[in-house]
């Protein structure tokens, strides 16, 4: 079995892949974690994960284009321009205010 | 090279990673795992040399120190081998390669360690040129291999740090002791200087041009001895090239060309102790097979 191990340095960071094992079972799996990444307490905390139970995704298909959900969906910088054009300003009136 | 292979050259150059499930050039993979592979045989061979002295080190704390780097120094090699795995080489094939000489490992665990001397040059000086290759792999395009290496690099600066304890206290003993040392040193400095490899230029280097490494061989040479030739003179040590001086002007060091035969022959499974050390592997791994077994089957 191959285990994934994420270890997190200092209380409050995020966890970070640090590596991967092969142990039989997870007693085996943590020991060997220990002797790799907490061996010299350079680790707060440590996940071992089997990588058969990592779910990953990595496509993200945005079938119905569902720009709202995006900054690109936000076209303001040319919308302003012409905001601006109307208003006869070129730029925030700062200085009168 | 079709157009995927070109966007994905592109990708690595500008900087890119690639993950182990992401496609990759079948070019890419084979130099990357040949690579990792190499470097895997290097930490594995390479704690054999320093357990000959394991029995023999001069006090308790000596040889724990000695014994943990050695611990160490398979965990790396367990690391390494799981990145090859990954990239579709199973281990057992790794160590069938190594045993019948078909790959290969670094120059220097090719040698006999002679005295406690010896111990200290590999601690400190073999330890402190790997550790310039494997800082420069903390770039490398490779993500899962570029991750591990921050372990190892940090676990490699223990050992230097071992290493120079070693040697200052054998420096600030004896006139034999410090012989000891000279004579070490003496031994090491020719396959030290072959170690990061003959110089090739940087677009014909195609570890380079796949930013696999990050550094070229003669730059990590170079700050090797910008690093640790002052360290060395410092101890009232020899460096044994009377052609070694660095430039006033350029700061680039000139040295004795080092011997690139010797360096072919001996990575070729020639060197003076190659046999005697894959033998034991060989010995190594037959005894503890029962272990795997069951360990395995657990």
């Amino acid at each position: 079995m191959i285990y994934e191990v994420f270890r997190q340095e200092r209380k409050g960071q995020a966890f970070q892949h640090a590596g991967s094992i092969e142990a039989a079972d997870e007693r085996f799996a943590e020991s060997y974690a220990r002797e790799q990444y907490g061996r010299r307490g350079e680790s707060q905390a440590l996940w071992v994960v089997a990588r058969s139970s990592i779910l990953q995704i990595d496509e993200f298909v945005d079938e119905l284009n569902r720009n709202y959900h995006r900054v690109d969906g936000y076209p303001l910088k040319e919308k302003l321009k012409e905001a601006r054009e109307r208003a006869g300003t070129s730029r925030p009136a700062v200085a009168d205010r | 090279m079709d157009q995927r292979e070109q966007d994905f050259l592109e990708y690595v150059q500008g900087g890119g990673q690639v993950e182990a499930g992401d496609w990759m050039p079948d070019e890419y993979r084979t130099r990357l795992r040949k690579f990792i592979e190499m470097h895997g045989n290097s930490e594995l061979m390479g704690v054999l040399p320093e357990r000959e002295w394991i029995l023999r080190a001069p006090t308790l704390q000596r040889k724990l120190a000695l014994t943990a780097k050695v611990q160490d120094e398979v965990g790396h090699a367990q690391l390494i081998y799981r990145v090859v795995e990954d990239l579709g080489k199973p281990r057992d094939e790794c160590f069938d390669d190594l045993i019948s000489g078909k790959s290969k490992f670094h120059n220097v665990f090719h040698y006999p360690t002679k005295t406690w001397g010896d111990v200290g040059v590999i601690a400190w000086l073999v330890d402190a040129a790997a550790i310039i290759s494997q800082k420069a792999l903390l770039k490398c395009s490779y993500a899962p291999y570029a991750r591990i290496m921050k372990k190892i690099c940090w676990e490699e600066s223990f050992h230097i740090l071992h290493g120079r304890d070693v040697i200052l206290t054998l420096m600030n003993g004896t006139d034999d002791q410090r012989e000891l040392v000279q004579e070490a040193l003496n031994r090491w400095w020719g396959p030290l200087m072959q170690f990061h490899g003959n110089p090739i230029p940087a677009d014909q280097d195609p570890m380079l041009v796949w930013r696999i490494k990050s550094q070229g061989n003669d730059e990590a040479r170079q700050q090797f001895l910008d690093g640790y030739v002052p360290q060395i003179w410092e101890l009232g040590l020899t460096v044994p090239d009377r052609a070694l001086r660095q430039d006033e002007q350029t700061r680039r060091w000139q040295y004795t060309e080092p011997d690139w035969d010797e360096l072919k022959s001996v990575v070729t499974g020639h060197g003076p102790k190659t046999e005697d050390r894959l033998d034991l592997r060989r010995q190594a791994r037959e005894n503890s097979a029962w272990v795997r077994s069951v360990l395995l089957a657990a």
